[in-house]
């Protein structure tokens, strides 16, 4: 079977997703879909396996043009993906989950089913167990699980998101063998979406990268086992400039004098269900900036929310102004000055179905009775103040991204310690970016410390005075922000630490 | 959307499942061989024929019209207070042992009295806080927690009636029946009913919409209610606010339940909460949360119930046909508000196209 995209199109809004993107997928071949965040891969593969629909553009499988109107669909004619979580029922045997997707019979036949499973196993060399209940296995067997179960349902073509996350080194072993086997013995086409310069290189055939929606470039890989430095070194770097592109903006670091320390981070360890972070340690100054970089769930996220006492630390200290506030709880940072803001705001920071003067009402009326008129007059005047395009009375869900991230600032307490920032510019148009920072910029200067993370490389270098890069938990500090590039931060992101 | 909110649309949705419910109503009387004028009027003639008959329906719709703006306040932090049942029981509980325990002097009848009524309250407290303690701090779903406080303050009941309450010469049904002084007096002998209980209920009916639109204490509640998450991050205490409505609610329940006890039976019965709890939940769920309502949805609900029981007498249906009357018309109002819903969600698609796309850019492009 082949597959081949033709000029696909998808649009969220303003941003074009995926922008005229054609590209062939042959039988038998290993193809890496490499890119930044918000590169496109995952939409472009979201359409291929029938998650959702492109807006313009053809499938075509064997030729033949084909519409999915559902994952059943894609599967049907083939198409499988399996998802960064895989998508399996918690409560299941791993033979339970094997059977359930099967469409042809209500009573399923169990032993046919444990003997298809156990040979498909044993044949990828991997070690499912029938009677293993899923919820108590690692990320990568519920992986293994999903594979063997989209091939007993006929999957000619498998997409895996980001599979080499969360997984050990030797499990990566055994999944890229079971890979390579299904591709060049079986003849089955794999996708893999990966961020990882190391593990497409390692495993694929061929690699298309993405970048803004568009297709960029495609790089034939060394075959499997090239040790040979030069050339690999040679392909990274290849990659590297398609996957980044332009050069860096300026660092227009202002000459802002760095008082005494805010933040503290003391040998931290934290871990969630994908990651571990080990041994952290940093120290934040007054009026200091700092960005976190990496791409998504690499462990920002994590660390951020951490600090700040919205997830828990397993061992080491925050400390604040020299008191240690681990594990304390978010109300208590906050009394001392520490604000977050995460990247989903609606999801984490504002209330759908509040106005924003109830907004302005809740973070700053100090008395128990509300003053309704008076609580107008003042949101009125603070939404003139941040520029914000809307109404008093309307509710936040009714303004824009970018609005909606003002009210955010205007919500902010007038001069906080520390602001942690997810992603503070995520989907804002320029000009709206740019002002947030000045707004952000303008408290720095009177004495607030600013930890941000975000997916742009050139907000990361334009505004930081130390940039920390997160690759699946490990972090990496480039201390001389003026002096580093595109390439170096483009190795470090993509995990290549050595390189630096 | 706006004009399912306002106008003509939003009365079509308040009116039609009203005639539809009674249309089906008239159907399913009419299958069992009555006229459904005539059991119409039966219901009204039981409901409001004379005086006592109206103090009938008053003595239903206080502890319901008291529990359902307790649920309101439950509702209104995003909570399932299911547990309402249990807190009323709780209430009638510690309420009767009161009862049963003072006997104070004529002249401080009226001491004894709210003595009563605080320890009614106090129950309904303690019973709705045990539920929010579980919840806030142990993790356990209110509605599960709400359950088994349920369950838990009915055997407590009917341990209670078969051991330390079990009446002289009497049998396991009830308490020995409460002395004068240990009753919500009454209005008249025409007006078997309450004052004081109309008039908690008339302050809580109205004060709590009152306090919910004006203090910061219901603007957390209404924050917590929407976006736990969110209203943690702008510096709500989602804890505590949420302990609070428990509280709240706990303590109107609380009062519901000692006049159950104090007035309408002047004994203590396990069946005492008799299901205004999960009436109240039908209550503020028909109410839309729209506070103004629920006195008045709760004295229909109250009137149908209490004017039912003349069935029986006058035309040997059973009482329960109210019951079945009544569930008609939620179910057909709830399936009505299911469709506006509906409605409203395709017309906001339409209208906030461009917002929903970029929200759902941001899920989208992680790749």
């Amino acid at each position: 079977m082949d597959i081949e995209l033709r000029n696909i199109h998808k649009r969220f809004g303003p941003v074009h997703a995926n922008n005229d993107i054609s590209v062939v997928f042959p039988a038998g071949r290993i193809t890496g879909i490499l890119g930044e965040n918000g590169a496109g891969k995952s939409t472009l593969m979201k359409i291929l396996s029938g998650y959702q629909p492109a807006d313009r553009g053809d499938i075509l499988v064997d030729g033949e043009a084909s519409r999915f109107s559902s994952p059943e669909d894609a599967i049907e004619e083939g198409i499988g993906m399996l998802q960064q979580d895989p998508l399996d029922v918690g409560a299941f045997t791993t033979l339970e989950n094997f059977v359930y997707g099967r469409p042809e019979r209500v009573l399923p036949d169990w032993q046919a089913a444990r003997k298809d499973l156990e040979e498909a196993s044993a044949h990828l060399g991997f070690d499912l167990e029938a009677e293993a209940p899923v919820e108590r296995m690692s990320i990568a067997l519920r992986q293994q699980l999903e594979i063997v179960r989209l091939l007993a349902l006929g999957v000619k073509a498998l997409i895996l998101d980001e599979p080499t996350t969360g997984i050990s080194a030797e499990q990566k072993q055994t999944l890229f063998a079971a890979l390579q086997q299904l591709a060049h013995r079986d003849g089955v086409i794999i996708l893999l979406v990966s961020h990882k310069l190391e593990d497409v290189i390692t495993l694929c055939d061929k690699v298309v990268v993405l970048r803004d929606g568009r297709r960029i470039g495609e790089e034939d890989m060394p075959a499997p086992g090239e040790t040979d430095p030069a050339t690999l070194e040679k392909i990274k770097s290849q990659l590297v400039h398609l996957m980044f592109g332009q050069e860096l903006g300026p660092h227009v670091r202002l000459d802002v004098p760095l008082d005494k320390v805010v933040l503290q981070l003391d040998n931290l360890n934290l871990r969630d269900r994908r990651l571990q972070i080990e041994n952290l340690n940093l120290s934040l100054r007054q009026g200091e900036v700092v960005g976190l970089a990496g791409l998504d769930n690499s462990g920002q996220g994590l660390t951020m929310r951490a600090i700040c006492g919205l997830e828990s630390v397993s061992s080491g200290r925050v400390l604040l102004e020299g008191e240690d506030m681990t594990n304390r709880s978010y109300r208590s940072f906050l009394h001392r000055g520490v604000v977050f803001g995460a990247a989903g705001r609606l999801e984490e920071g504002l209330i759908a179905g509040l106005t924003l003067t109830e907004h302005m009402a809740l973070v700053r009326s100090e008395r128990a009775v509300l003053d309704w008129p008076a609580l107008e007059s003042y949101t009125r005047d603070s939404l003139k103040h941040y520029d914000v395009r809307g109404e008093a009375e309307d509710r936040i869900e009714q303004l824009s991204g970018g609005n909606q991230q003002r009210v955010l600032m205007a919500l902010l307490p007038a001069n906080p310690q520390l602001l942690i920032l997810e992603q503070p510019t995520r989907g804002l148009d320029v000009e709206s970016a740019r002002w947030i920072w000045q707004q952000l910029l303008e408290r720095r200067e009177g004495g607030t410390a600013i930890l941000f993370s975000s997916a742009e490389l050139d907000e990361l270098v334009a505004y930081s005075d130390r940039i920390l890069v997160f690759h699946a938990g490990r972090v990496h500090e480039v201390s001389d922000v003026a002096a580093t590039t595109i390439d170096e931060l483009g190795y470090l992101i993509g995990g290549e630490f050595k390189q630096v | 959307m706006r004009n399912l909110n306002s106008g003509p649309g939003r009365l079509a949705f308040v009116l039609l499942p009203v005639l539809l419910s009674l249309l089906l109503a008239a159907l399913l009387v009419l299958a069992v061989g009555r006229e459904p004028q005539e059991v119409l009027q039966k219901i009204w003639q039981g409901a409001f024929r004379n005086t006592r008959s109206f103090a009938g329906v008053l003595n239903f719709w206080i502890p319901l019209t008291l529990a359902s703006v307790g649920l309101y306040v439950t509702f209104r932090a995003g909570l399932w207070n299911i547990g309402i049942e249990g807190q009323i029981l709780a209430g009638a509980i510690f309420a009767s042992a009161g009862a049963l325990t003072f006997d104070f002097p004529p002249e401080f009848a009226p001491l004894q009295l709210l003595l009563q009524i605080l320890l009614g309250i106090l129950g309904g407290m303690v019973w709705a806080g045990i539920t929010g303690a579980l919840k806030i701090w142990l993790g356990v779903n209110e509605i599960f927690g709400g359950m088994a406080l349920n369950a838990l303050a009915g055997v407590w009941g009917i341990y209670l009636i078969s051991g330390p309450w079990y009446p002289e010469g009497g049998s396991a049904q009830q308490s020995r029946p409460f002395l004068e002084n240990a009753l919500y007096p009454p209005l008249s002998r025409e007006w078997p009913v309450g004052l004081l209980a109309i008039a908690m209920t008339a302050v809580a009916m109205v004060l709590v919409p009152l306090v919910m639109a004006r203090t910061r204490w219901g603007l957390q509640l209404k924050a917590t209610g929407s976006n736990p998450r969110s209203a943690l991050l702008l510096g709500v205490p989602t804890s505590r606010v949420a302990m609070s409505a428990f509280l709240v609610c706990g303590a109107l329940a609380g009062i519901a339940g000692s006049y159950r006890v104090m007035f309408t039976y002047g004994s203590f019965r396990p069946l005492v909460a008799g299901g205004i709890g999960f009436l109240g939940l039908l209550v503020v769920l028909l109410s839309t949360m729209k506070p103004l309502w629920i006195p008045l949805i709760a004295f229909v609900f109250s009137a149908i119930l209490a004017g039912s029981t003349r069935l029986r007498v006058s035309l040997q249906l059973d009482s329960s046909l109210a019951g079945v009357l009544q569930g008609t018309l939620v179910l057909v109002f709830i399936l009505f508000q299911g469709l506006r819903q509906r409605l409203e969600a395709r017309r906001g698609d339409q209208a906030g196209d461009a917002s929903q796309a970029s929200a759902s850019s941001q899920s989208g492009l992680t790749g």
